[in-house]
């Protein structure tokens, strides 16, 4: 029997989720070992027309990691899902639109122009941008366009399954991998991972108090923090109350607080507005200007609340932006 | 009826009616086409518009499609469900199916009586249908919850209102806890001298429901005391009072005031707030003769026992400087207590009656009136206390100036139907201006001019009043006053001026009178606001308390089980004051006689497998119904504490707390609905 075929692919993304998969370490000669990999740019060379070549659901899976934002980036995921029959959203960018969904907070001419003139780091006195496409030697190479916003994979294709994190662990990524070659599938658009909260496997967790109410917000660098007690009895930001569990706690373990990577649970539509709606019902003043005083703590809440989920979110964008 | 049970997997059968509300909807909205566009709706098995949907024919029309058609959802497109959604849920109950398979569209208030243009008010219309009709297929049959209700009752306020409702209370048995503020019931009404239109003293007619509330064995009469906080709701309200410290043990106090008497001052020194000012007391004093408990006070501003000014508490330390001939004089009953502070009672009671009253207005906002510039310019309470026979002139009207005045003149609608300050009518001030032109005519035979915008008398025996007091040989004056001023030709006694054009002979006139009494109006306290917000009540623009609907529920708040009597509702006069009362008694005893409230099963309840046990939601709970199960490690909401606020539901960041009747589905359908595409 041939192995099944499975493609890995990464749009908008930093590698991190690439890691991951290395990161099965010896695990991951089992999963070689199981499957037939067709394609993986950042491991093999393959090329795009081996790709467009195969028959349509030849593969049985793709794991597309990262956001989209450019017309190949969506190309792509609209050729691999017509070549699959399974897309795993795989990773918080490709699920929720991730760090890069933070763009849609600007307009695509504001962040070309501080990227390639503004930025202190930049050095370009001629203003180059990079050309959609341009003549050279007889040639006339083409460089993909970039998108208004960023979105998420679901945004643009049909998606099976997702598997948060970012980015997910190897614990959570064989899991789904198994799942998937023990053909153990849950119901179509399942996030592949427990459906509670992460204070649920939060060590911190009975350290919180029943009536925590916040006096200041602090931020983890401006504070020693208590090791074992709970991030927000010492008024440290945790998005752990609206984050789906299943990392084993990893940050809070760490010492760090949740930043939120796996998403909200099912029954959630905007992670952010739930956990701002939770914090600020327990911000202890009641006077606006002495809330505000509270509030000043938290002086990205867009970054805090929405770090990964902004593309994914209600309101998606800046709302002078186009939807795509 | 045998209830409806559904089949397994039964398909969603709406049944949709739009009212006419006569022409309240149907003139400003195409309830034809509403209807028409509706029936092409999903799940829609029955679409109708019809006259009168409230009327027995109406709800008949619904019962009979629920049983012919199979109907399992029914929205009505109708008035506000503060209004009907009892009456469509009940008939659809009648007819087998679950009360809450029933929606209410708002299409009156939120749309026909708001809107100009037929079209759009139509197109509205559709889109708020669709919202129902995308949201009731996510309704669940729910059942209603019974609770104990608390048969205690609180009465806040010791008005003429608060204590005729006392009173009605109390005699059905009831235990009722007033409330006042002062350190003697009685309210304004103990002011007066006489009232209209049967010009009976005021006192006469109420000192003897006062001395009964302070003797009733059912009510607690806590005066100088005020509410400082609510919790709970209708059946189970936990309300906390503040009895603040009037130095003298209530109990032991035998109302005989030789402590007055025995005060190291020997005359009255102090402004005496019940008589506005215009008399003295001593810092040990009984409010007024009749007050009500019969118990004296002792202001520590004053009192030579204590150091001058206020903690930052609020509160004051003895000096125990004084001789204390007061003690002495008390000797045994030990009743003076300098050591008091503010002691909190906390109370269950199951239904509360708001009857905080009114402040007259304050004529130093109208200053070309000269209130408070000129020393014979009064308002009219303080002439109701210089006529009155306990008042400080012991009845006999003189001025500042030690002089009986020969030419008043009266000023209605001092701060009423005035865009500066007041735009309201203060109902009362043409009545109780006839009858001070009549009192200061019999105390002094002054001549008396009545100053009038327009001469409004209505209710029984109010225009044969004013008739009688007319031919008394009054001067009325149909014109606003527009000046007060200093009479030049007066160097002495303070003549003042009072010009104003008489509408009726389009004359500008300029009367020399010795003395200006000002009809002021009534206004909502200033503190209305904190006892709105403490007991969760609404108030009109003015800063009055809302009744739930002015004509069908003018005693309800939009809080069950909270009532209004008196002016916080309006300003109104005594016989409306004591009508109102006598209303908001019966409401109270109608929840309490019937024994247990029913709870709208709108509650919330945690998905237990799914809460993290962050704790989120503990302290967010107004009621105190959630709590931690420390063995689960999760949230648990008490159901018969919750009251469906959907604090804890918006709040929960796992979304772990569901709202019977607000689930996320049926709100979000509902918003997909309203913004769905409607035919132009």
């Amino acid at each position: 029997m041939p192995k099944p075929k499975v493609a890995f692919y990464w749009c908008a993304s930093c590698g991190g989720c690439e890691e991951t998969v290395v990161d099965l370490a010896e695990d991951i000669l089992g999963v070689v070992e199981k499957v037939d990999i067709v394609l993986w740019p950042v491991a093999m060379d393959f090329k795009y027309k081996d790709l467009e070549a195969m028959p349509d659901k030849s593969i049985v899976a793709t794991l597309l990691n990262g956001a989209i934002r450019s017309t190949e980036q969506e190309e792509m995921a609209h050729l691999l899902r017509r070549k699959s029959r399974y897309v795993i959203a795989y990773g918080a960018c490709a699920h929720l639109g991730g760090i890069a969904g933070l763009a849609n907070q600007f307009p695509r001419e504001q962040i070309l122009k501080f990227n390639y003139e503004d930025a202190p780091s930049v050095v370009n006195e001629q203003k180059t941008r990079p050309q959609l496409s341009f003549a050279h030697n007889g040639h006339n190479p083409t460089l993909p366009a970039l998108h208004h916003v960023v979105r998420a994979l679901d945004q643009v294709v049909d998606v099976d399954y997702y598997v948060p994190g970012c980015p997910p662990t190897p614990k959570i990524t064989s899991a789904a991998v198994t799942a998937l070659l023990e053909n153990r599938l849950p119901p179509k658009g399942s996030v592949i991972a427990p459906d509670i909260a992460l204070c649920d496997e939060c060590p911190r967790k009975a350290s919180k108090p029943t009536n925590v109410s916040f006096t200041h917000f602090k931020r983890p660098h401006q504070m020693l923090m208590d090791p074992e007690k709970c991030f927000l009895a010492q008024g440290v930001v945790c998005m752990g109350p609206s984050t789906r569990s299943g990392c084993e706690a990893a940050c809070t373990c760490g010492g760090m607080p949740c930043t939120g990577c796996f998403g909200p649970t099912s029954r959630v539509r905007d992670q952010g507005l739930k956990i701002m709606s939770s914090l600020c019902a327990n911000v202890a003043p009641k006077e606006e200007a002495d809330i505000n005083k509270v509030l000043e703590g938290i002086p990205d809440p867009v970054g805090t609340f929405y770090r990964y989920g902004l593309a994914k979110s209600l309101v998606r964008r800046k709302v002078t932006l186009p939807v795509k | 009826m045998k209830p409806i049970v559904p089949k397994k997997h039964e398909p969603v059968r709406i049944g949709f009616y739009v009212c006419h509300c006569g022409t309240n909807i149907a003139g400003m909205v195409d309830v034809a086409a509403v209807a028409k566009y509706v029936a092409t709706l999903p799940n829609v098995a029955v679409s109708r518009h019809y006259k009168y949907m409230c009327s027995d024919p109406g709800q008949e029309l619904i019962q009979q499609d629920i049983r012919e058609n199979r109907l399992n959802r029914i929205v009505v497109e109708a008035c506000s469900p503060l209004l009907h959604e009892r009456t469509f849920r009940k008939a659809a109950e009648a007819a087998g199916l679950n009360p809450f398979q029933v929606q209410m569209v708002n299409t009156r208030e939120h749309n026909s009586w708001v809107h100009t243009d037929r079209t759009e008010a139509t197109r509205k219309a559709m889109a708020l249908a669709r919202a129902a009709i995308d949201r009731v297929p996510h309704h669940k049959a729910l059942e209603v919850k019974k609770v104990a209700i608390n048969p205690n009752v609180l009465i806040v306020g010791g008005g003429i209102a608060g204590i005729h409702a006392a009173l009605t209370l109390a005699r059905a048995g009831k235990m009722v806890y007033l409330v006042e503020r002062e350190a003697t019931i009685g309210g304004h009404m103990a002011k007066f001298d006489k009232t209209y239109p049967t010009l009976d003293c005021a006192m006469c007619v109420l000192s003897p429901k006062m001395a009964s509330a302070g003797s009733h064995e059912n009510i607690h009469l806590w005066s100088y005391s005020e509410v400082s906080k609510v919790d709970g709701y209708v059946g189970n309200f936990q309300v906390t009072v503040r009895r603040k410290p009037r130095y003298i043990i209530e109990d032991l106090c035998t109302g005989c005031q030789e402590c007055v008497d025995a005060c190291v001052y020997r005359e009255p020194k102090f402004a005496d707030e019940f008589n506005l000012g215009l008399g003295k007391r001593k810092p040990v004093f009984l409010p007024f003769p009749q007050a009500i408990p019969p118990v004296t006070m002792i202001d520590p501003e004053v009192c030579l026992n204590f150091k001058r000014g206020k903690n930052p508490d609020g509160s004051h330390t003895v000096s125990d400087k004084c001789k204390k001939t007061c003690v002495e004089a008390c000797g045994d009953r030990k009743a003076i207590d300098f050591r008091q502070t503010d002691e909190f009672k906390n109370i269950t009671v199951g239904t509360i009656i708001m009857a905080t009253g009114f402040k007259i207005f304050d004529a130093k906002r109208t200053p070309f009136y000269g209130y408070g510039i000129y020393p014979n310019v009064y308002n009219a309470l303080e002439v109701e206390r210089l006529i009155n026979a306990s008042g400080p002139t012991e009845g006999d009207l003189i001025l500042r100036n030690g002089q009986r005045p020969k030419k008043v003149a009266i000023v209605h609608c001092v701060g009423s139907r005035d865009e500066n300050t007041n735009r309201w009518c203060s109902r009362v001030c043409c009545l109780y201006s006839l009858k001070l032109a009549h009192l200061i005519k019999e105390h002094t035979d002054a001549e008396v001019y009545n100053f009038y915008i327009d001469m409004r008398t209505p209710g029984k025996g109010m225009e044969e009043f004013y008739n009688r007091i007319a031919e008394e040989g009054m001067h009325l004056i149909r014109g606003k006053v527009a000046d007060v001023y200093p009479d030049l030709d007066d160097g002495q006694t303070g003549r003042l001026v009072v010009q104003a054009e008489d509408t009726l002979t389009n004359k500008i006139l300029k009367i020399p009178v010795d003395m200006v009494v000002l009809g002021v109006g009534l206004e909502p306290h200033p503190d209305a606001e904190n006892l709105r917000r403490m007991f969760n009540l609404s108030c009109s623009a003015e800063g009055w308390f809302l009744e739930r609907h002015c004509k069908l529920a003018p005693v309800d708040t939009f809080t069950d089980g909270i009532f209004l009597a008196g002016c916080c509702q309006g300003p109104k006069d005594i016989p409306d004051s004591v009508a109102q009362a006598g209303a908001a008694a019966a409401e109270a005893m109608a929840l309490i006689d019937k024994g247990h409230i029913e709870q709208e099963p709108n509650t919330a309840y945690i998905l237990a497998d799914e809460c993290s046990g962050c704790k989120s939601c503990i302290p967010l709970c107004p009621y105190t119904a959630i709590s931690f199960d420390e063995t689960r490690e999760k949230a648990l909401i008490n159901e018969a504490l919750c009251k469906g606020c959907g604090t804890c539901v918006a709040s929960c960041p796992s979304g772990s707390i569901v709202q019977n009747l607000f689930e996320d589905e049926e709100i979000f359908s509902e918003i997909r609905g309203v913004l769905a595409p409607v035919p132009a």
